[in-house]
């Protein structure tokens, strides 16, 4: 098992990309024209608190100072305070995380459930009416705005058919489902684009590889050759491909969720820009990009696991 | 004698644009926009922003062949502009990341050592936040405009272009034909800029065509969220948000912006796919 | 038609009749035309021929495995009674791997990379036969034995990056007759192994099919192969038949002209002409004890944990006017040294070209060197910037070292295309429109243009067709005669380099194991792995008469050492007349 050994070490080395992380939100909020005092805690602030916060993040010191105080308050699961919702930052992504979670889940099962069976098809048929379909619909998907598609979505299956609500999140495990339908499939549908394209390139170099054509010289029947030896070969750089987007899919989380209304991070993001609740915006974006760290993490286990050439 | 060789000439492109469908029809696609965004003012029938009380909310007819919005204003004039708008966007948001990029990635492959690990570790910093949310953060700095979301897409946006091109540069400087110059001689800058930014180029072509469809969607939903184009002006994005508190009564002030949009991107995808072909680049 | 019964002659087992293969909905010819030809039980039929001559293109086509694009337009192929071209495909996929099976040039790209080696060999079981799990193994593992692989059940759990290159055909040929087919095709089978593995594989081959009575189709593009393996032999040509017969009656009275001229231009051991003598006159190129070694850093430190001993204390000179030849397999290291001599790779020891010792140099005596040492490359594709035109590519290095006017460049340029034999009027066309031999030609030219005095040839003739080769190697036999270059000749090709070197180093794993003049390494070879190349090369001759000895495929000798290790360091001993045979003295010490 010395192939995994990586899972025990690989995290130390994410501590430059962790540390130029906090580098970068601590700096985009001192950026911010203005009194920091005030930009943490809001403009309705009184004398006592402004006093207390300057202690807190030693904001009378020099900035590298600040900066380890921004990092001591981090370790301490310390992300300051929501002017708007007052109640710790941290605590206020965790309320939230669900939703937004739960959307990447879905949409990435959509898009696969969607983009294997187009790559398989398309494939196989390659050259066919079908391929040609199937390429059309992939190249044009990838220029599909999602906030349009949510919108399109919304107008057919909800306002048209009366199938699936407008917008929200529900109560209950079914009632969430039933609402993350919608949102999901906006999701996937410009995912699988993406992955469909990939999965049908490396599915026809397959199907025309050494691999194969050895494989039907030992005899075995067309559709053994294309899942056993064409489709595994060609998943591997999908599965890089995901991880590669998945920055780019928790960026369209974040317009998925304004358009349907459902209460995650992306809109709590959004939501503080426009309240200027600088601290959600702050640590939103620290979550987002230390789930994008770990995503990539997740992914190099999966390439090992499925890879038996690839040492990490 | 230059004539005839100019005459001699457009034969032989057509032909070329025969054979090739995808290419004719994306640069098709692509100048009929450009066309429409420079004609705007001739092609249009109605101005984009006069707000015609008596008619808001009217369906598809001849005179407003998209339709009106809820100031009455004619949807399909609107679109039309919009192309300005957000062909600019697409432009303008791949230029500068495209320069800055090229040159980083140059310098980074070519030479390596710390010069490539501090770039490359910049890189990963920027590449773990998710390309919107960090533009969303930049943003929330400069305030709300078209001119953050350019400064923003600079700032963000070459990183793609850095790692593409010193991957290629990588691959290149190993080749034998850069090995026979250096053999030759030949003084590093002539190979790195003379032979290996040539070759590395025509792949990122390629990219930038599809990098064209990714900033187009990118700035039209910074607008959608009403952190880009500010209203009044005609921009797909924010013609799709104002039109969502209508959808249900007026589906046409919504459908037609993103098909504008998805247009566009389908142009510059078809392009760059078939670039890609012409060029043997695979996936 | 005559029956078997009444000729004596055992019918046979695939007869094809009137084979076409050619592009589908294409107008251009055909790709494999009106081919016939009769497989007996338990013969060796070679197919051989260069490059687009279709012979891989007829093994497909008899397994009905043309790619898609293309298609079989007529004639038969007819076996057990049937004829493969008319079977439907699941009638087909009982006959392939079944009772005719296949093997192909790259054991790498042919194994699926993330199944396992025994998860492969039950699976081609399986399509045929209905066999329990464990006999499926039990049969998988004998197979593996059969090929005499080393510790055949650890194999059975490997991947294939796993297993050296021998080890990979081997594991090819087991799969294949698993099934005890009829016919076995091999297409180019040894065409990617070293020569010494491609010994070995063949020597298993021969002796597979006398145990199993398979009739074999052999494809290759190596007459010597053809000599040694074939009991018959047809030669194709641009897609066509040039002739079929007994392979004695092909080598020795060949009836078309193609064949005997690509008989003549295949390099034979033996006949090198005796060594030119060399004025006596300052070398060229003197090299004393370089060494390049790679570090290897793994772990979270990425501390240097092993180190690749690529070249480890090689000494030779090269003296002008002089072909020296470096010789050995894959990973001797003899491509490094190339590189370490143009500069591209840091190395230890002294590199002294033209007088000057490299390392020492500014940036202005390394570019004065380069005038004096060029390159020419095995890929001369991949060594042309496919941007420029080629006559821009011959004058650039002129124009670099700012020699001449332009008009005197132009004229320079001309005269070096005259002298590699290429029409003036190419010199605005670019690389792609050129064939193989005369892009090698166009690199050349670039080389020659600064006038230098060594020329290090990397392989530069091991990826063209024989008669290419051939006139290659005369064009720089003759350039060295003309203008009194030097060479340094790399090849793994024994039988190249004893026709066209002076003076022969061999190298293995990094070290020179013997040194001399051409008719002291070949007429009389010391070092026990010298005379394992040279016994290993297959003789264009059917009535070479070689001992055969089998060896077990194992793990191949590595140059990585870990930090602080080394390899056993040899040394080399006159045994007479300069011939330099290398002996193992002591360990090294550490290489801290």
């Amino acid at each position: 098992m010395h192939r995994y050994r990586f899972v025990l070490f690989r995290p130390l080395q994410f501590l430059p990309v962790l540390f130029g992380i906090s580098v970068i939100t601590f700096v985009l909020v001192r950026l911010i024209p203005g009194d920091p005092a005030r930009i943490l805690l809001g403009t309705r602030a009184t004398p006592a608190a402004i006093a207390n916060i300057r202690a807190q993040y030693g904001l009378d010191d020099p900035i590298w100072v600040q900066y380890l105080y921004f990092i001591k308050n981090l370790l301490a699961g310390e992300m300051g305070r929501s002017t708007l919702y007052k109640i710790d930052v941290l605590r206020l992504i965790g309320t939230r995380i669900e939703p937004t979670l739960a959307l990447v889940g879905m949409g990435v099962l959509l898009a696969l459930i969607i983009a294997l069976p187009c790559a398989a098809l398309s494939a196989r048929r390659q050259g066919r009416i079908a391929d040609h379909a199937v390429r059309l619909a992939s190249t044009a998907g990838i220029g599909f705005p999602s906030f349009w598609l949510g919108a399109m979505l919304i107008l057919l299956f909800s306002v048209r058919l009366g199938w699936l609500p407008v917008s929200g999140y529900g109560q209950g495990f079914a009632d969430k489902l039933v609402h993350l339908v919608l949102p999901g499939l906006t999701i996937a549908l410009s995912l699988s684009a993406v992955l469909t394209r990939s999965l049908r390139a490396g599915m026809i170099a397959g199907l025309q590889s050494d691999i194969a054509t050895a494989a039907r010289a030992r005899g075995l029947p067309e559709s053994a050759v294309f899942w056993h030896h064409v489709v595994p070969n060609a998943l591997l750089p999908t599965v890089n491909l995901l991880a590669v987007n998945i920055g780019w899919l928790i960026g369209g989380t974040v317009v998925v969720e304004s358009v349907f209304a459902l209460p995650g991070l992306g809109q709590l993001m959004v939501r503080g820009i426009f309240t200027r609740d600088y601290m959600v915006v702050q640590g939103v974006a620290l979550t987002f990009a230390c789930a994008t760290v770990l995503i990539n993490f997740l992914a190099d286990i999966v390439t090992v696991a499925l890879d038996p050439r690839v040492e990490l | 004698m230059i004539r005839t060789a100019d005459l001699s000439l457009l034969p032989r492109w057509s032909r070329r644009f025969g054979r090739r469908p995808m290419l004719a029809a994306g640069i098709a696609i692509l100048t009929g926009f450009v066309v429409m965004a420079l004609a705007a003012g001739l092609i249009a029938p109605h101005d984009p922003i006069y707000q015609d009380a008596a008619a808001r909310l009217q369906p598809p007819s001849l005179a407003h062949p998209f339709g009106t919005d809820n100031f009455g204003r004619d949807v399909f004039s609107r679109v039309i502009w919009g192309a300005r708008i957000d062909l600019q966007i697409a432009i303008i948001g791949v230029i500068f990341p495209f320069l800055i990029g090229t040159v980083v990635g140059t310098v980074a492959g070519f030479f390596g050592g710390w010069v490539d690990a501090l770039f490359m570790r910049i890189i990963d910093v920027v590449l773990a936040f998710p390309f919107l949310v960090l533009m969303l953060s930049i943003i929330t700095i400069l305030g709300p405009g078209l001119s953050s979301f350019y400064i923003a897409m600079a700032l963000v946006g070459w990183v793609s272009y850095a790692r593409l091109i010193r991957a290629q540069i990588l691959v290149l400087k190993t080749q034998d034909f850069a090995v026979a110059a250096a053999s030759l001689g030949f003084s590093r800058l002539r190979i790195m800029f003379g032979h290996l930014l040539p070759n590395a180029l025509a792949g990122s072509l390629v990219f930038i065509m599809s990098d064209a469809v990714l900033v187009l969607l990118n700035g039209a939903a910074i607008s959608y969220l009403g952190l880009g184009v500010q209203p009044p002006v005609a921009e797909w994005g924010v013609m799709v948000a104002e039109a969502q508190g209508f959808i249900t009564q007026a589906w046409w002030i919504t459908l037609f912006p993103g098909l504008a949009i998805v247009a566009l991107a389908f142009g510059f995808s078809l392009t760059g796919d078939a670039l890609a072909d012409l060029m043997g680049i695979r996936e | 038609m005559i029956s078997a019964a009444q000729t004596g002659v055992p019918a046979p087992v695939l007869s094809v009749r009137g084979l076409t293969v050619s592009v589908r909905n294409g107008d251009g010819p055909a790709l494999v035309r009106d081919l016939s030809f009769d497989l007996a039980p338990g013969e060796t039929l070679a197919i051989a021929g260069e490059s687009g001559s279709g012979k891989s293109l007829t093994s497909l086509a008899i397994m009905g495995l043309l790619p898609s694009a293309l298609r079989s337009e007529g004639g038969q192929v007819r076996f057990d009674g049937r004829d493969l071209l008319t079977l439907p495909e699941s009638a087909l996929r009982d006959i392939r791997g079944g009772r005719i099976a296949m093997i192909f040039q790259e054991p790498m790209t042919s194994l699926n990379p993330v199944m396992t080696i025994g998860a492969q060999l039950v699976e081609a079981l399986d399509a045929h036969e209905t066999v329990s799990r464990s006999k499926a193994r039990a049969r998988a593992l004998t197979a593996l034995v059969a090929v005499r692989i080393s510790q055949p059940e650890r194999r059975m759990g490997q991947y294939p990056h796993e297993l050296s290159g021998g080890m990979r055909q081997r594991v090819m040929i087991a799969m294949a007759l698993l099934l005890r087919p009829a016919v076995l095709i091999c297409d180019e089978p040894t065409t990617a192994l070293d020569v010494t593995v491609q010994r070995e594989v063949l020597d298993l081959l021969r002796d597979l099919q006398r145990e199993t009575g398979t009739a074999l189709i052999l494809i290759t593009h190596d007459m010597g192969v053809v000599a040694e393996m074939a009991d018959r032999v047809l030669v194709m040509r641009a897609g066509q038949m040039v002739e079929q017969g007994h392979v004695r009656q092909i080598f020795s009275t060949p009836a078309a002209d193609y064949t005997r001229e690509l008989l003549a231009a295949v390099p034979r051991m033996g006949k090198g002409c005796g060594a030119r003598p060399v004025p006596a006159s300052a070398p060229v190129a003197v090299l004393r004890d370089v060494s390049v070694r790679f570090d290897i850093r793994s772990g979270l430190t990425r501390r240097v944990t092993h180190r690749v001993h690529a070249v480890e204390s090689v000494s030779f000179q090269i003296l002008p006017g002089e072909t020296f030849a470096l010789v050995g397999e894959s990973g001797c290291g003899k491509s490094t040294i190339a590189k370490a001599m143009v500069g591209l790779v840091q190395h230890d020891g002294r590199i002294e070209l033209a007088g000057r010792l490299r390392g020492s140099l500014d940036a202005q005596g390394r570019k004065a060197l380069c005038r004096d040492v060029q390159m020419v490359f095995q890929d001369p594709m991949a060594a042309l910037d496919p941007r420029m035109r080629v006559g821009d590519l011959v004058a650039e290095p002129l124009q670099i070292h700012a020699i001449g006017t332009p008009a005197e460049r132009r004229a320079r340029m001309f005269e070096l295309f005259d002298l590699v034999g290429l029409p003036r009027d190419s010199a605005e066309r670019y690389p792609h429109e050129f064939s193989g031999g005369q892009r090698q030609r166009i690199c050349i030219a670039r080389a020659l243009a600064l006038r230098p005095r060594l020329i290090i040839c990397d392989e530069s003739a091991s990826a063209l067709d024989v008669s290419v080769q051939a006139r290659v190697l005369a064009l720089l036999d003759e350039l060295k005669r003309d203008l009194g270059i030097a060479y340094l000749f790399i090849s793994h090709d024994m039988a190249v380099v004893e026709n066209i070197a002076d003076r022969v180093a061999v190298m293995y794993l990094g070290q020179v194991v013997e040194m001399g003049c051409r008719a002291q390494i070949f007429g009389n070879p010391q070092h026990p792995y010298t005379r394992r190349l040279i016994e290993a090369v297959p003789a264009p001759d059917p009535d070479h008469l070689r001992p055969a000895h089998l060896r077990p495929a194992g793990e191949v000798p590595s140059p990585i050492h870990p930090l602080g290790a080394g390899p056993v360091r040899m040394e080399l001993r006159d045994i007479g007349g300069g011939h330099l045979v290398a002996l193992p003295s002591s360990t090294m010490e550490s290489a801290a």
